[in-house]
């Protein structure tokens, strides 16, 4: 019971590491703050393990357990508390966070061994991992936010990190601005939910929101409009059309802040808190939609970038985005724990994929370009074993953890009763595009001939503690799904059954959904398997695609291009999307703060009036030093005006 | 008795003639007396009122101004004695080292 009555200790540990290393680091050795850095979210990761063991013991009705530490803030009937809740999810999204995050910790000393300001990254790393856990720990949506806002923080300050690279700092900024759009809905979803229930705590909330009746379709109510509200902010965060632009930007920071932030923990912070407001969601059928159609889009939309982009972080950051769309896709379609299943897995895999293409990039001594790779199978055997795996995993091949993920959501975005063919189509779809564009790095990376110029590049594996994050990941990626696998025939899915207790309330309204219906497709198996062999299909079919343009017939992709230029220049320029927006909302707005804010409002009106007003008091001293005539008979005969004007003012008034 | 209507105009006659005083006079010894003419004419509002209303807070206010203008007396005496000295004059127009 210790972790359980102590649960600030689990977030709480990397944040004294962020300090020690930030504030005092600066001249530590490596070994120094490698072993603060490590030690601090170790033991928090340790700690959830040990949380996990307590957990099991509580009774379904102790579920879920809330703890409250202080009262932050108080005014009038509000009241926001440091309250931390554990229950299922949070459980499932602690695991992920201090996991992935602490492996993810142990490959950056291998990766950043050569940078320099080692402390502060580390420093930034720590507090990022303090500000998740706040984020998934909290009881309230204010204290959700501190954490919302802190990953965005630290995500600008790791994007930035090599600030003296312009390109990198332009992408923090960009990715700073683009989530603050999105928190500005979240805010305002946040004052509508305590406009309309008076409070922010989850439970007081879900309680009210459960009890009220579910709004119809299409109907936009006071629901619907939390629902959207809090959308809009998982979108920016999420990275979800059309708030996405940042995230392959955000390529600019250090490959592992790549995987951590931009893959595995912070953008998966959008697709928890729909998961956590799912009782909102899914009163809301209009949310819903638009939050399915949303991610069926993105992942689609992503996926096609992804097809023609050459530098292997930026694929990366396009499938990252794409497979976001998948979560959203499950949440959409009222299957959150697919969502958070999917969540899961993508958090092993993507993180894999990540730190794989860094350990490539090290290898070729900071060379991204695909076209400039090749033939690294046999030179880099380690990287290429563990980002096949990733690969397979991402790509839906069977029995690897992706597989089991997103089957589950195909599956239900066609069954569920609120899918349908459509998202559904869009589903598969990418699927096969997915496993084309990560076969295509595969064979661009690690085969054929090598592009490098062999003479000025030593290529090497990296060091241990590179590559053992690697196998531990690949483990994962492999095996991370089977919990899921005996629903495949007709068992129980255990990663959902575990997470049911918290999906509840939201499970009885889509039962309640399919009443309606003559048959249940929900629990047909020999449905499930049909759309499983379709889904294998597209990804057999994705590779293959993959294999012949890159392997067989090297030439056709140039050919391609060649002969369907304005569709390639479309793909490869990521639909204009950037220039659009920088022609539509950038320079207006730069036009409007340099022409009319800066130079009419600030210098006329703002520093006029201040001016003028300081003016206005020197002329009138001017004037009035003219009284000070140092003569004391004036003065004397302004004693007795003052005198007198006063008496006749008393004798006026007396009279009146 | 006299009504005190005598002893108001009696004050107000004064406290005029020692604001006139004090306007019109060059010799700063001569203002200075003007001043005191001014306090005693408020003394002797203060004594009738205070006799008509049957009070005793108007005397008492009386030996606050009587010790106040001792004391100004003297800081005052000794002010003019200083200007006397270093200007050779009791000419208030002479005092004007403030002018602008």
């Amino acid at each position: 019971m210790i972790i359980l009555r102590h649960l600030w200790i689990i977030p709480l540990l990397p944040l004294l590491g962020a300090a020690v290393n930030g504030l005092l680091g600066k001249h530590w050795p490596r070994r120094v703050i490698n072993a603060v850095a490590l030690g601090t979210t170790g033991l928090s990761f340790a700690a959830t393990l040990e949380l996990v063991r307590e957990f099991r013991h509580l009774s379904p009705d102790q579920v879920p357990w809330v703890q409250s530490y202080f009262t932050w803030m108080v005014a009038g009937n509000f009241r926001a508390g440091f309250d931390l809740q554990v229950d299922q999810l949070t459980v499932v999204m602690l695991l992920v966070v201090t996991g992935v995050g602490w492996i993810i910790h142990i490959y950056s000393t291998g990766y950043m061994a050569h940078e320099g300001g080692y402390f502060r990254f580390f420093a930034y790393l720590n507090l990022f991992m303090f500000f998740m856990l706040i984020l998934v720990m909290a009881a309230n949506y204010a204290l959700l936010f501190v954490g919302w806002e802190g990953v965005g923080l630290c995500s600008y300050l790791l994007i930035g990190f090599y600030f003296l690279k312009q390109s990198a700092v332009v992408a923090g900024k960009k990715a700073f601005v683009v989530n603050r759009i999105g928190d500005f809905g979240f805010l305002l979803g946040m004052f509508l939910i305590f406009w309309s229930f008076g409070t922010l705590d989850f439970q007081p909330v879900f309680a009210q929101v459960a009890a009220m009746p579910a709004e119809a379709f299409g109907q936009v109510g006071l629901i619907a409009g939390i629902a959207l509200l809090l959308l809009a902010g998982a979108c920016g965060k999420s990275a979800q059309v059309p708030l996405y632009v940042w995230l392959p930007d955000a390529m600019e920071g250090p490959t592992p802040v790549s995987a951590l932030i931009h893959a595995a923990t912070m953008v998966a912070a959008g697709v928890y808190v729909v998961a956590r407001s799912h009782v909102i969601f899914i009163h809301s059928p209009t949310a819903l939609v638009v939050v399915a159609v949303l991610g069926a889009v993105t992942a689609l939309y992503a996926a096609t970038i992804a097809l023609t982009q050459t530098d292997i972080k930026r694929v990366l950051a396009y499938s990252t985005i794409s497979q976001l769309g998948y979560m959203f896709l499950a949440c959409g379609v009222g299957a959150f724990a697919a969502g958070i299943f999917h969540l899961m897995t993508h958090a092993f895999f993507k993180a894999l994929l990540f730190l794989a293409a860094g350990s490539v990039i090290h290898a070729l001594g900071g060379l991204q370009e695909m076209p400039q790779m090749g033939g690294l199978r046999k030179k880099i055997p380690w990287t290429y074993w563990t980002m096949l795996m990733g690969t397979l995993a991402i790509a839906g091949a069977p029995f690897f953890s992706g597989f089991f993920s997103k089957d589950l959501i195909l599956f239900q975005s066609f069954a569920s009763p609120f899918g349908n063919t459509v998202l559904w189509a869009l589903g598969i779809v990418t699927a096969l595009l997915t496993s084309f564009y990560m076969f295509r790095l595969i064979f661009l990376t690690f085969f054929g001939q090598p592009r490098y110029d062999q003479h000025a590049v030593h290529v090497h594996e990296s060091p241990l503690n590179m590559i053992a994050p690697l196998v531990v990941l690949a483990l994962l990626a492999v095996g991370g799904g089977w919990m899921a696998a005996p629903a495949l025939w007709g068992g129980t899915d255990h990663f959902e059954e575990y997470l049911a207790p918290v999906f509840e309330p939201s499970q009885a309204v889509v039962e309640q959904a399919t009443l309606g219906q003559v048959e249940s497709s929900l629990h047909d198996v020999a449905l499930e398997h049909a759309l499983m062999y379709a889904a294998i299909a597209a990804a057999i079919a994705g590779f293959l695609a993959a294999w012949f343009f890159y392997v067989r017939r090297p030439r056709i992709p140039d050919r391609l291009a060649e002969n369907l230029r304005l569709l390639y220049s479309l793909l490869r320029n990521k639909y204009y999307v950037d220039e659009i927006y920088d022609s539509t909302f950038v320079r207006p707005l730069n036009w409007i703060s340099g022409r009319v804010l800066w130079q009419v409002v600030d210098a006329r009106a703002i520093d006029g009036s201040v001016n003028g007003l300081a003016q206005a008091a020197q002329r009138f001293g001017q004037e009035a030093r003219r009284l000070q005539s140092g003569n004391a008979r004036s003065y004397a005969a302004w004693v007795v005006l003052g005198a007198l004007a006063f008496t006749s003012l008393l004798l006026w008034i007396a009279v009146r | 008795m006299v009504p005190i209507v005598y002893y108001v105009v009696l004050s107000a006659v004064l406290f005029g003639l020692g604001v006139l005083g004090f306007l019109f006079k060059r010799n700063i010894i001569t203002m200075f007396m003007a001043i005191e003419l001014m306090l005693n004419a408020v003394n002797l509002a203060f004594v009738a009122f205070s006799r008509m209303l049957g009070q005793l807070q108007g005397q008492v206010y009386v030996f606050f101004v009587i010790v106040v203008a001792a004391a100004e007396a003297a800081v005052g005496l000794a002010i003019i004695l200083l200007i006397a000295r270093n200007r050779e004059s009791l000419n208030i127009e002479r005092v004007n080292l403030l002018k602008l």
